[in-house]
This record gives C-alpha cells, sequence and structure tokens, in this order.
C-alpha cells in the first residue's frame, strides 16, 4: 500500500512537473520585415533559436510590411491590442513611450555598453529600446569614375568640404556622361528625408528643432545655418545636379546600379546590391563637412517592450538573448546594415577591418547624429519633409523655413511641450 | 451617329483606326504592366524607354511570378479579398434590396426622411469617417467561437460588415423598383401576398439587370480597398490583396515582382466585370435614366 | 413615391424590412460622422497622455479664418515719396509685421500670406490662419470644376463613337472600360512612372510621334503642371465608367426619332441637339452629380504620386484630412476638415440639384 502511495506521490509529482514545464509562458511579438525574405529568415531564425534554448517563453512572431507597420501599432494601441515584443524605429520610441504603448525595459545598462549609441533608445533617462544593428549613409561612388576624373577620394579623417563637394559635382556634370552627378533620392518619400538629408543641415548648423529645450524649432530650423543649407540644397536641384521629387521610385532604385548617376546618397541597406554589381570599384564615401562636422543619421529599428505586456522579464529576456553578437553579424551580412559592437562587426563580412563596408562602422561611431529625441519626433518629421519638398521645387527658402518652424512650434505647444 | 448610312469602305478603315487608336490610349498602361511582370527587373526599366515596354521580348519568363509568391502569401491574399468582397457583394444585395422595396412599394411614418438621410450619405467620402470608424469599431462586441470578445480589428468582419449598408446600393435599387409596373405588385397583394412573398417572387426576379449593376460596383470598391484594410488588418492571415502590395515596397524593391502582383491582383476583378458586363450595361438604362 | 394607396400602407412591415439596412447605415455611416462632428469641437489626438479638452469652435477657426490686410506704399519720411525697390516698383510692408504679435491686430495674428491683390496703388494682401488648407480648397474646386465637364464630355464623345453597329464595337468596348476596373492606387502606381520627368514613357512616347519635336516635360514635379497631369489620368481612369451610363441613355432614345429627322434632312448636329440630347437630360444629370461628388474625394492619386507638391500644388482636402488625421495623429483637426468638407460637397449637391430640378426627377 504505502510503495503505491509513494508511487502515486512520485507520479502526481512527476506529472506536475511535466505540467508546469508545458506551461511556457506565450509572448507575441510583431516585426517590420514581412515581404523582405532575407530579414523575415533571419528574425525567424532568432525566435526558433530562443524558444529552444529554455522553457519559460515561447515567442510567437506576426510579420508585418515596413510600410504599413507603424499604422498598424497605432491602431494597436487604439484597440489595447499590442504585442509583448514590439519592434520600433528608432526615433519613433521617444513618442510611442510617451503615449504609453512602451515601457522601460527590465534591461540593465552595463548589458548594453558594447552597443553603438545608435543602437540603444533612451528616452528620459530610461532605456525602451535596443536594437541589433544600426544604418549609415554614405556617398556611393567608383574609383575608376572618380580618377578619371582626378578627384579626391575623401576619408573619414579629412572628408570633403562643402564647397569641395560642390565642385566634384559640377566637374561630374560637366563631363555629360550622367544624367545627374548625384542621386540624392527624393523619390523616397516618407522617413529618407529626414533620416537622409537633415544630417546635411546639421553639418551646416541647423537642426530640425532646438535639443537644448526641445520645446521650439525657432533659430534652428530657421536660424541662419539652416537658411544657409536651404540656399545651397535649392542650388543643387535647380542646377540639375541632383533629381528632384518627381524623380521615380524606381529610378532611385537602380539608378546608380545601371550607371545613370555617377555618385548616389544611400544607406548601407542598398549596399550589398552596389557591391554585387561594382566589387572592388566600389567606394562608400563620408558625407561632406559643411561648417561643423560631417554628420550622418543613426537609429534604425530596435526592439522593445509594450506598455500593456504581462510580461516585460520574458520580452527583456528575448531580447538579450537576440543581442548576441551571432545575430548582429547574421543581419549585417543578410541585409547590411551595420552591426552593433565592434565584435559582430569583426565577424562580419563586410564589416571587418579591410571589408568592404568598414568604413560605414566609423561613420556610425564617429559622424551619427540621433534624429531629434522627442515625442514630437512624429510630426517634426513631416513638417522637415514637406519643407524640404517645398525648398527642392523653388520656394522661398526663408518663408519655407519660417512656416515649417510655426508648425512644429505650434504642434508641441498643443501637446503640452510633449513632456519635456 | 446612327449607322444607317451605306457602307464605304475608306469610312469603315477610318472608323477602325479611330477606335483602335483610342483603345490603344485606354490599353497601354495595362499592357506596360503585364509586359513587365514577364522581364527582370533591370531590362524592365531599361525597355521602359522605348517601344519595346509593349513588346514581350528579351529575357522573358515567368520569373517574377514564381518570386512574388515567395515573397507573400499572393493566394493567400487573394482568397482574403475575392472572400470579403463576395460575401459583402451578397450580404449588401440582399439588405440594399430589402431596404429598397420598403422605401417604394409600402408607406410608413418617416420614410421620405430616412430616405433623404440615405441619400445623405452619399456625400461623404469614406476617407473622413475612416478614423472615427476605427474607434467605433474597436468598442464593439462581438460573440464567436472564442467567446465574448470586444473589438473587430484583425477579422473578417471588420472589412465586411461596415460596407454592407451604403447609400449608393439603395439608391440603385430604389430608382430600379420605381420602373417596375406597380400593377403586378397591387395585383399580388390583391391576392393576399405578405410583403416578404411580393419581394422574393415578383419583385427580385424581375431584378437581373440592377443585381448585376449594384454587384459589379460594390465589387470594384471593395475589391480596391486601400485604406481601411491598411488600419484594420494586423494579422497577415486577414490582409486582403492591397495591403498585400505593401509587402512588396520593402527595400531593395523588385519592380518586376510588383508588375507581377499588379498583374495577378487585377484578375478576379476583370473575370468578374466580362462576366457580368452584358447585364450590367443593360441595367445602366434601365436605373440611371428614367429618372 | 407619392402612391398612397391604401393597399400599400404598412408601419410595421416598412420599418422592419427597411431596418437592417437602416441599423447598419446608422452605426457604421452616421455615428462615426457624428463622432468626427463631436471630435472637431475638442483637441483629440489620436493616442495622447493628455486629457482631451473641449476647444469649443476654435479648431474651425483656426481653420478657416481669412483676412484682408490693405497696405499703402512705403513712404520715405523725408521726401514724402513714395520707395522703390531695383525693378521700380513700390515697396510695401511686410504683412508679417500685421501678423505676428501686433496688438493693434489680434485678429491678423498668426496668419500667413496666401495672395495679394493690387487696386491702384494699394496692394491687398489675403492672409489665411491655414494656408494649405486654403490651397487644398482650391485645388480640390478646380479639380472638380474641371473634371465633372471634362470627364462628362469625353465620356459623351466615347459613348456616341461606341454607339455604332459594327463588328467587334464590344470588343473596344470592354477595352475603354477596362481602366476602370483597375484600382486607383495601382493607376497611380503605373502612371507614376510614366510620367518620370527623364526617359519616362510618356516623354518617350510623345517624343517619338512628333519626331523629336516634342521636349521632354515634368509631369509630376512642376507646380503649374502637377495637379493636371494628375487630372488627365484621373479623367484616364474613370471616363469608361461614364461612358457605358451615357452609352444606355443614348440606347433609350427611339430609333424611330432618328428616322423622321433624317426623313426631314437634318444635318448630323442638329440630330444631335434636337433629339439626342434632350434625350439625354437625365442621364446627364446623373453622370454630373456622381462625378462631382466622387471628385470631391481625391486622395488616394495624391498619396501615391506627389503628396500634396510641388509646393502645394496638389493638395487637395481628403488628404490633408488624413495627413492631420492619422499621419500627424492630430484627430480632431482631421475631423474639422471632414465636416468642413461634408458641408461643402452637401451645397454643392444641392446646388446641382436646384439648377437642374426642370427635368422629371
Amino acid at each position: 500500500m504505502r510503495k503505491l502511495g509513494l508511487f502515486a506521490a512520485a507520479l502526481l509529482a512527476s506529472a506536475s512537473f511535466a505540467g508546469l514545464a508545458q506551461a511556457a509562458t506565450e509572448l507575441q511579438m510583431w516585426d517590420h520585415g514581412a515581404g523582405s525574405d532575407v530579414e523575415t529568415k533571419l528574425i525567424t531564425q532568432v525566435v526558433d533559436d530562443f524558444n529552444k534554448s529554455q522553457s519559460d517563453w515561447v515567442v510567437k512572431l506576426e510579420k508585418f510590411p515596413q510600410a504599413a507597420y507603424n499604422d498598424s501599432v497605432t491602431a494597436g494601441a487604439l484597440a489595447n491590442k499590442l504585442p509583448d515584443i514590439l519592434d520600433v524605429d528608432g526615433p519613433n520610441m521617444p513618442n510611442w513611450a510617451w503615449s504609453k504603448y512602451m515601457q522601460p525595459l527590465p534591461i540593465d545598462e552595463a548589458a548594453l555598453s558594447k552597443l553603438l549609441p545608435g543602437a540603444v533608445g533612451k528616452w528620459q533617462g530610461k532605456i525602451y529600446s535596443v536594437g541589433l544593428w544600426d544604418a549609415a549613409c554614405a556617398i556611393f561612388a567608383r574609383k575608376s569614375i572618380l580618377d578619371e576624373n582626378g578627384i579626391r577620394i575623401p576619408t573619414l579623417d579629412k572628408p570633403w568640404s562643402g564647397d569641395e563637394f560642390t565642385a566634384v559635382l559640377k566637374k561630374l556634370q560637366a563631363t555629360g556622361k550622367y544624367d545627374y552627378p548625384i542621386d540624392m533620392g527624393m523619390a523616397w518619400k516618407g522617413e529618407w528625408y529626414p533620416y537622409g538629408f537633415s544630417p546635411f543641415m546639421q553639418s551646416f548648423g541647423g537642426d530640425i528643432v532646438d535639443r537644448t529645450t526641445y520645446k521650439t524649432a525657432q533659430k534652428a530650423l530657421n536660424g541662419e545655418a539652416a537658411v544657409k543649407f536651404g540656399k545651397w540644397w535649392q542650388g543643387i536641384v535647380k542646377d540639375k545636379l541632383t533629381p528632384g521629387t518627381s524623380e521615380d521610385p524606381a529610378t532611385r532604385d537602380s539608378g546608380f546600379v545601371s550607371g545613370k548617376f555617377a555618385l548616389s546618397w544611400n544607406g548601407n541597406w542598398a549596399a550589398l546590391g552596389a557591391l554585387e554589381k561594382f566589387g572592388k570599384d566600389m567606394l562608400f564615401l563620408p558625407a561632406p563637412d559643411f561648417g561643423t562636422g560631417s554628420k550622418i543619421g543613426a537609429a534604425s529599428w530596435q526592439f522593445g517592450v509594450s506598455a500593456a505586456s504581462k510580461h516585460p522579464d520574458g520580452a527583456a529576456a528575448f531580447i538579450k538573448f537576440a543581442l548576441q553578437d551571432k545575430y548582429s553579424t547574421a543581419f549585417s551580412d543578410g541585409i547590411g546594415v551595420v552591426p552593433a559592437t565592434v565584435e559582430a562587426a569583426k565577424a562580419s563580412k563586410n564589416y571587418a577591418p579591410g571589408g568592404a563596408m568598414e568604413v560605414f562602422y566609423g561613420l556610425s561611431t564617429k559622424q551619427g547624429l540621433l534624429r531629434p529625441v522627442t515625442p514630437g519626433y512624429v510630426v517634426e518629421a513631416k513638417v522637415f519633409e514637406k519643407a524640404m519638398a517645398d525648398i527642392s521645387n523653388g520656394a522661398d527658402v526663408q518663408q519655407t523655413l519660417d512656416t515649417a518652424a510655426d508648425e512644429i512650434d505650434a504642434d508641441i505647444k498643443k501637446n503640452n511641450d510633449y513632456g519635456h | 451617329m446612327s449607322s444607317t448610312s451605306s457602307p464605304n469602305v475608306l469610312g469603315l478603315a477610318g472608323r477602325y483606326a479611330l477606335l483602335t487608336f483610342i483603345a490603344l490610349i485606354f490599353i497601354f498602361p495595362l499592357v506596360f504592366m503585364v509586359m513587365s511582370s514577364l522581364k527582370p527587373d533591370l531590362q524592365l526599366l531599361t525597355d521602359s524607354k522605348s517601344i519595346r515596354a509593349f513588346l514581350p521580348v528579351g529575357d522573358i519568363s515567368l520569373n517574377n511570378y514564381f518570386n512574388a509568391f515567395k515573397r507573400a502569401p499572393v493566394a493567400l491574399f487573394v482568397f482574403n479579398s475575392v472572400f470579403v468582397t463576395g460575401t459583402t457583394v451578397l450580404l449588401s444585395i440582399a439588405i440594399c434590396s430589402l431596404a429598397a422595396f420598403s422605401f417604394v412599394f409600402l408607406q410608413w411614418r418617416g420614410r421620405d426622411t430616412t430616405f433623404a438621410l440615405v441619400l445623405a450619405t452619399l456625400i461623404v467620402p469614406f476617407e473622413t469617417i475612416a478614423i472615427p470608424l476605427l474607434l467605433l469599431v474597436n468598442n464593439l462586441p462581438w460573440i464567436g467561437t472564442d467567446g465574448f470578445s470586444v473589438g473587430w480589428l484583425n477579422s473578417y468582419r471588420v472589412q465586411i460588415v461596415p460596407f454592407v449598408a451604403d447609400g449608393l446600393t439603395v439608391f440603385l435599387f430604389v430608382q430600379y423598383f420605381k420602373d417596375l409596373p406597380r400593377e403586378l405588385v397591387e395585383a399580388a397583394r390583391v391576392e393576399g401576398a405578405s410583403w416578404p412573398q411580393i419581394y422574393r417572387k415578383v419583385v427580385m426576379p424581375l431584378s437581373g439587370p440592377v443585381v448585376a449593376t449594384a454587384a459589379i460596383l460594390k465589387f470594384l470598391a471593395m475589391y480596391n480597398q486601400y485604406l481601411w484594410p491598411l488600419m484594420v488588418t494586423q494579422a497577415e492571415q486577414y490582409r486582403p490583396v492591397m495591403v498585400g502590395l505593401q509587402y512588396f515596397f520593402q527595400l531593395n524593391r523588385a519592380w518586376g515582382e510588383i508588375m507581377a502582383y499588379l498583374s495577378m491582383i487585377t484578375v478576379p476583378v476583370l473575370a468578374f466585370y466580362l462576366v457580368l458586363q452584358r447585364a450590367f450595361i443593360a441595367s445602366i438604362a434601365a436605373t440611371g435614366v428614367k429618372g | 413615391m407619392t402612391t398612397s394607396s391604401k393597399l400599400l400602407s404598412s408601419n410595421g412591415a416598412g420599418w422592419s424590412m427597411a431596418g437592417p439596412a437602416m441599423a447598419l447605415m446608422a452605426l457604421f455611416i452616421v455615428a462615426p460622422f457624428c463622432l468626427a462632428f463631436l471630435l472637431s469641437f475638442t483637441n483629440q489626438r489620436l493616442v495622447s497622455p493628455n486629457p482631451t479638452q473641449w476647444v469649443g469652435v476654435s479648431n474651425f477657426t483656426n481653420l478657416l479664418s481669412v483676412g484682408v490686410i490693405p497696405l499703402e506704399p512705403l513712404k520715405d519720411d523725408a521726401t514724402g515719396e513714395v520707395k522703390k525697390d531695383e525693378a521700380g516698383a513700390p515697396q510695401y510692408p511686410a504683412t508679417r509685421s500685421y501678423t505676428r504679435n501686433n496688438p493693434e491686430h489680434p485678429y491678423f495674428d498668426g496668419m500667413r500670406d496666401w495672395f495679394s491683390v493690387t487696386l491702384g496703388t494699394t496692394r491687398y494682401a489675403v492672409v489665411a490662419h491655414d494656408v494649405i488648407f486654403m490651397k487644398a480648397i482650391v485645388n480640390t474646386l478646380l479639380f472638380v470644376i474641371v473634371v465633372a465637364p471634362a470627364q462628362g464630355a469625353l465620356a459623351l464623345l466615347l459613348a456616341l463613337l461606341i454607339n455604332q453597329r459594327l463588328t467587334g464595337i464590344n470588343f473596344y468596348r470592354a477595352i475603354y472600360f477596362m481602366p476602370v476596373v483597375v484600382s486607383i492606387v495601382v493607376v497611380s502606381l503605373l502612371w507614376r512612372l510614366i510620367y518620370a520627368a527623364d526617359g519616362g514613357m510618356l516623354n518617350t512616347i510623345l517624343g517619338a510621334l512628333t519626331f523629336g519635336a516634342f521636349k521632354p516635360v515634368d509631369w509630376l514635379g512642376q507646380p503649374s503642371m502637377a495637379l493636371w497631369s494628375i487630372t488627365a489620368m484621373s479623367i484616364w481612369q474613370a471616363v469608361g465608367f461614364h461612358m457605358v451610363i451615357w452609352l444606355s441613355g443614348l440606347q433609350t432614345i427611339p430609333a424611330t426619332l432618328y428616322e423622321a429627322s433624317t426623313i426631314e434632312g437634318a444635318t448630323g448636329w442638329q440630330v444631335f441637339r434636337y433629339v439626342t440630347w434632350p434625350g439625354l437630360r437625365n442621364t446627364a444629370i446623373l453622370v454630373l452629380i456622381v462625378i462631382t461628388i466622387q471628385a470631391f474625394g481625391l486622395f488616394a492619386q495624391i498619396d501615391v504620386m506627389t503628396q500634396g507638391g510641388p509646393i502645394d500644388s496638389t493638395q487637395t482636402v481628403v488628404f490633408q484630412a488624413i495627413q492631420r488625421g492619422y499621419v500627424k495623429q492630430d484627430i480632431a483637426g482631421g475631423s474639422t476638415i471632414s465636416v468642413v468638407l461634408f458641408v461643402l460637397v452637401l451645397s454643392v449637391s444641392l446646388l446641382q440639384r436646384y439648377l437642374t430640378r426642370g427635368s422629371n426627377r
């Protein structure tokens, strides 16, 4: 009898243990990579590895197309149906944190010390999001073209100055061999405008908003430096040194590779395609220095925890797992983005010392400037985009920038300064 | 311009030439789309500068179609669209024709005011109520297989139910019913038929043409919806074709695949139209013209 | 709907048969619209930690306020003569001095230059609180005013052309209708490539047709051209639909009338004017009203092709409603625009019905 009792007890105990083991909590996760086969494969791999590596949590992945992702999150927030783990584009994080879509990440800051500054998202002193990679922009060029025209090849330490850059463009235009000397990519409406173009303005000395207070855009967006930038930009469009806003997206996607443009201002996600076509002839040059140093954008997609999630610790566990160097390297090799740590870079194909895109890592570290870290960025980005488009189309620069600054100020005031 | 004049060969050739020239204007972008879907990306873009854009020359293959299927669950999206559209069309015809019957043949208090309100809704463009509608459907209850739940996002019903009743469909049926011979309805009434019976057995059998019209218009509107599905479908399984289009606009766009996808999603609508077009044209005569 | 036969009146059946449709419309069309109406009196954001406040009509005044500032030329204090700039034209004070922190003119505060008219020596500067919205209204009205007659007339011409008994005419009719079937988003995508400035298809085709005499045009990049390029594309897409409507109208005109006119020796134009056109009156009204209402909703083409540019030349009312309400997360602002649009379209529709009330509608 007693043996039966012990046996029964053991059975019960093992059954309950088995039950406990099977009670892995499910975590929902949203990712923005639907339609991008490489990204999807990689993120699915990370999720599978995580699920296999432990038994407390099971992550379930839902993929969205990037173009619709932010809208879906907004709709999800309205419905209170956000997932546990959320993918967020760096500059939007403050807005989502302020709107209470996200909660601070319970991850020790020391664990993130090796990451590029652009891969960590902080708002009001708390960490809300972390990313496996950073994105950087550079001037895509071909060595053969530069040599043929006797153009100096700039380095990180000695980039082209603003005047030198304009002179290079005019020289290339004079050869008559290209539709335009450079393709700035104005066909890509949306976040590309602030991400790709505001660094030029920042290099002149202007900015989208005053970063000391984040409460006004006056003097930053419509001050002397910004107006100088606006006039310079308007000049290069008018002089046909770059296609304007009516550029069609197909030309932007393929123009540099098919030889229409001598140079192209683009991000590292497009680098793999260019490398494939031009191989050793391919150069990635640093942004020009218009007075205050070369600047490029920083911060790309990052992971965070939604505010409504009941399992922030599980989400943090996943994110910590995903931050392993090997995954950072894998994403870099797959889609060409900048690995988030030095080790990951050393192990990657393109960013290791001597690698074709190594310069991007240096660019990110030295020149990366985050877009304004403020919940007001969502509106500011749109206002800046419209101002850039209008300036490119010939509108009066001072007036356009004044209007933009006024609109940003009005929006900030309407939202009680967005918590600043 | 009735053709009672005797045929004249030059005149005939001239007419066909004119008709063909105009037909080319209407069809060239679609030919471009289909031809481009058969070509690899770089060739597609260089060809677009010449007459080659319309010709199946060069490296022709169905690769773009295969790749499109790999990039996005195209079959799922087409199924979703056809399912949502088909269901909405069926429900819409039933419910709106019922209401139109009531407006035309029955007398009840508030009928004229209600009908005026229905006409007023014709004026409201959907985009203007999209956001409040989003807030509304978030808070609607539902009893389904999972039991009671609140919020309709991520489902088929959120794409169907708000669009079942619309002013244009009701209006089309009303105009058509007004032209039906009254005597038929009155005779049936005298014989003691109930209103539902008259609806089912007298009026609807005569309504083939208007049903075809309403079906085509509704199908077009629902299948090509862009803004609403973008706002309300979060799970991939419910997405319709227009949201699926976004899958092809990631970084490093493959334009050949985009053309292939566009060609594929145009097929169901085209097919539906070709099947119903004769009835559609006949019915426009009956509904639109008599006032 | 004027019969009052006792056999036909019935309250219960009436409400129950119309019930489902009315309930659905009330819930999914009327209710959201009323919600939009209410929201336009608040400062509701899409999602925000700040509480929503009632702001009365300030959204409407911010949207619609317009003012006129009369400006006299600047005079040199010493000589009393009018100051002139390099081109010899008189100089005027900047409107900014009136619209920024000027305590004498609180009404103009925050407004911006819209346009100005010079009558005699006085320049009248028209300022508006929301210049982009004003431009959106102007563009939308321009679009409607051009599209309604152009599309209607073109559709009529096509219908007249198609209304012949030739073999294969149905084939042509199907082709002319085909663009209607394709989504406007797809059409916009294709045409964005077609309208490309450098080596775009349209420029190439026109260049080939004119043997090089035609110079490439930047269809979507010039403020003067962009709206008309979009108009042309919109007409291209929708004209087949209205062609079919006209066609049906044409086919209800009795053939006997045409025979009678031929017997009496009427010319083509006289036939059209006295036989065809009067028979089409009802069709014309239907076509006009439907085109007008649809034209006010111009949105998808702008969203895909130009995003309101270049320099606001393609801003439209619905596009602004979405930009503000959804993209910039200012729902109250978006709703305000929706309400204004509704009133605008309602007025125009009522006006159209009034002007065409002579028919047996």
